[in-house]
């Protein structure tokens, strides 16, 4: 007995897509910004001061001990100053980004580090800071140093850093 | 300024290799079945002998090489060493009973392959060497850059023969690849060959997840410094954006029907579990709190859907069902349990269990309760079950560096990809 059989399977998976599609990094801006809004920028944000050296508005990063999202009393001053900038800069976009560790799961550690944004946020909250002019995310383990061995090492993932639009 | 540029490949290209194959049953032998005890607990010894073909590649494994690797994989066969035996049957004739009888050989395999204009033709057969009885035979044929589709059939038809389950040798898998600080989503055979690239990106990609057509893959990109959910379909490359709300957009899972997607999104406030159409429409909450619940599975029926959550604590498995309502704790064993995935038949759960610092493999027996450690760790995360539930493929990292394993469900059989690239993390099993 002969019998033939065709495996049909996949072929709708065949169809062809001889296109490549270029995607832009959006991270980036995708056109040039008007010297003039640039100006009206300067002015109302005032991004001199975050550039300062000298100014607390520089220092852009929080850490935070292991599985914890507790902003420590330590960083009391440099959340107040950022909230008060937000809070006297009405155009001002502020981003929180929380990171961890690398150890644990990727999708848990964007959460984790969700949280320590979160928590970020809310300190500045209470400080007078608009919900409307901040956002928080999370790179969670994804920028973490993968050859740690000690906690020092590990200290370092675990913060929040503030980063503003258009500085 | 820098400007990165990436681009989608070609994905067409990734199913050349898939061109079917004709398959012709060529002899009326009466077919009969193997009797083994309890899956897993034996595994079946199989002499693969060299299938007579002339090497045009010396490079390239040949086929038997390629079938007895699988069958090894999948922990339920144990390839006898068969290089050292006088006489290699290539047909039925051939075969020494007594000689494959002294090895402790259970079954073997033996065919032909000829080779004419870019064609290929292989005549097969599996025998049982106790009863001297063919339990397959078939005629496999189809171009010389089907080789490995063939041998991985072949495979497959080796193990559903002698299992009673389907094999998973001709499915795909995905993974991340990092080289050279650039991120790419790749597709392979499941045995980790023929590699292609989906998209490629300067900035982080995480939790890719097949659509259970195989014919998309939602997965989580960084490009726009902030996780983004995209959908990106493997038959013509183009993507969508499925959700790019304010804050986190992360950890898709498809539903069973693929009419549905779990997500997780945060706006300004901690990780919570939505449902969403496939085109972006439909977004709604699935349970609301104010603790961490993410990473989201379905269970194969649709009914439920198992997430990590910190609600007590520390992160544990939780379920409820996919309507909403109140959730109820799964995982009580170690310290932390979390990104967990649920075997086909619904039965078994994998997550990771963190104890004493250690990140290992469990598999949850949703019956019985029962608990198995089936990898040692330090660092093993993602476990993803094959889709016969047989197999179960995770990253772990060794010195900083991401590589993929497999393990059978049993524990026993523990085997390494061999795929080029400074790091892989975050496998995904295609469906069959």
């Amino acid at each position: 007995m002969k019998k033939s059989l065709l495996l049909a399977t996949l072929l709708s998976l065949l169809l062809a897509g001889c296109s490549s599609t270029p995607i832009n990094d959006a991270s980036k801006p995708s056109g040039p910004v008007s010297a003039s809004s640039i100006a009206d920028d300067d002015s109302d944000l005032d991004l001199a001061s975050l550039r300062d050296p000298n100014n607390i508005l520089s220092k852009r990063s929080i850490y935070f001990d292991y599985d914890k999202d507790v902003v420590k009393a330590e960083y009391k001053d440099l959340v107040a100053a950022h909230a008060k900038y937000v809070s006297t800069h009405p155009k001002a976009k502020m981003t929180l980004t929380g990171n961890t560790d690398d150890r644990g799961s990727r999708e848990y550690n964007v959460s984790l580090g969700q949280r320590r944004s979160v928590s970020v946020k809310k300190s500045m909250n209470v400080l007078g800071a608009q919900d409307s002019q901040i956002e928080t995310v999370s790179f969670g383990e994804e920028r973490a140093d993968t050859n740690c061995k000690n906690d020092a090492c590990y200290a370092k993932d675990r913060r929040v850093d503030i980063s503003y639009e258009k500085e | 300024m820098k400007k990165y540029n990436f681009s989608v490949l070609n994905l067409s290209r990734i199913f050349i290799s898939l061109i079917l194959f004709s398959l012709i049953n060529s002899f009326a032998f009466a077919i009969e079945t193997i009797e083994i005890s309890g899956g897993g607990t034996k595994q079946i010894n199989i002499a693969v002998m060299p299938y007579k073909e002339v090497v045009v590649d010396k490079t390239s494994s040949r086929m038997h090489q390629i079938i007895a690797a699988d069958l090894y994989r999948s922990g339920f066969f144990r390839p006898l060493d068969v290089e050292g035996l006088v006489n290699k049957p290539t047909i039925l004739s051939e075969i020494n009973y007594p000689e494959m009888t002294a090895i402790e050989a259970q079954v073997m395999t033996l065919g032909q392959i000829e080779v004419s204009n870019n064609r290929i033709k292989v005549n097969w057969f599996l025998v049982d060497v106790n009863k001297k009885t063919i339990l397959t035979t078939m005629e496999f044929s189809g171009s010389t850059a089907q080789y490995r589709a063939i041998a991985h059939k072949i495979s497959d038809m080796i193990y559903e023969k002698i299992t009673g389950i389907p094999g998973v040798f001709s499915t795909k898998i995905s993974y991340i690849s990092k080289s050279k600080g650039r991120y790419s989503l790749n597709v392979a055979d499941a045995d980790g060959f023929n590699v292609q690239s989906v998209v490629g990106s300067p900035q982080p990609i995480i939790s890719a997840r097949w659509s259970p057509d195989g014919s998309k893959i939602a997965y989580v990109s960084f490009e726009k410094k902030k996780p983004i959910i995209y959908i990106q379909s493997l038959v013509t490359g183009q993507r969508t954006i499925l959700a790019n709300f304010k804050g986190n957009n992360s950890s898709p899972a498809w539903a069973p029907d693929g009419k549905r997607l779990a997500i997780v999104l945060t706006y300004n406030a901690n990780s919570q579990i939505y449902l969403i159409d496939p085109d972006g429409s439909n977004l709604k909450p699935l349970i609301q709190s104010a603790h961490i619940d993410t990473e989201p599975v379905w269970s194969p029926d649709g009914r439920m859907i198992y997430f990590t959550s910190d609600r007590g604590g520390r992160p544990q498995i939780y379920k409820v069902s996919s309507n909403g309502g109140e959730p109820q704790r799964v995982s009580f064993e170690g310290n932390q349990n979390l990104n967990p995935n649920l075997s086909p038949d619904g039965k078994t759960l994998t997550y990771v269990m963190q104890e004493e610092g250690k990140f290992r493999i469990v598999l949850h027996d949703l019956q019985t309760g029962q608990i198995t450690k089936i990898t040692e760790g330090p660092f093993d995360e993602a476990p993803k079950f094959s889709p016969n539930g047989h197999v179960i493929l995770y990253a772990h990292k060794i010195n900083g560096t991401g590589e993929l394993s497999t393990v059978s469900i049993d524990g026993v059989v523990h085997q390494s990809f061999n795929i080029h690239a400074d790091d892989i993390r975050e496998p995904a099993w295609g469906p069959l």
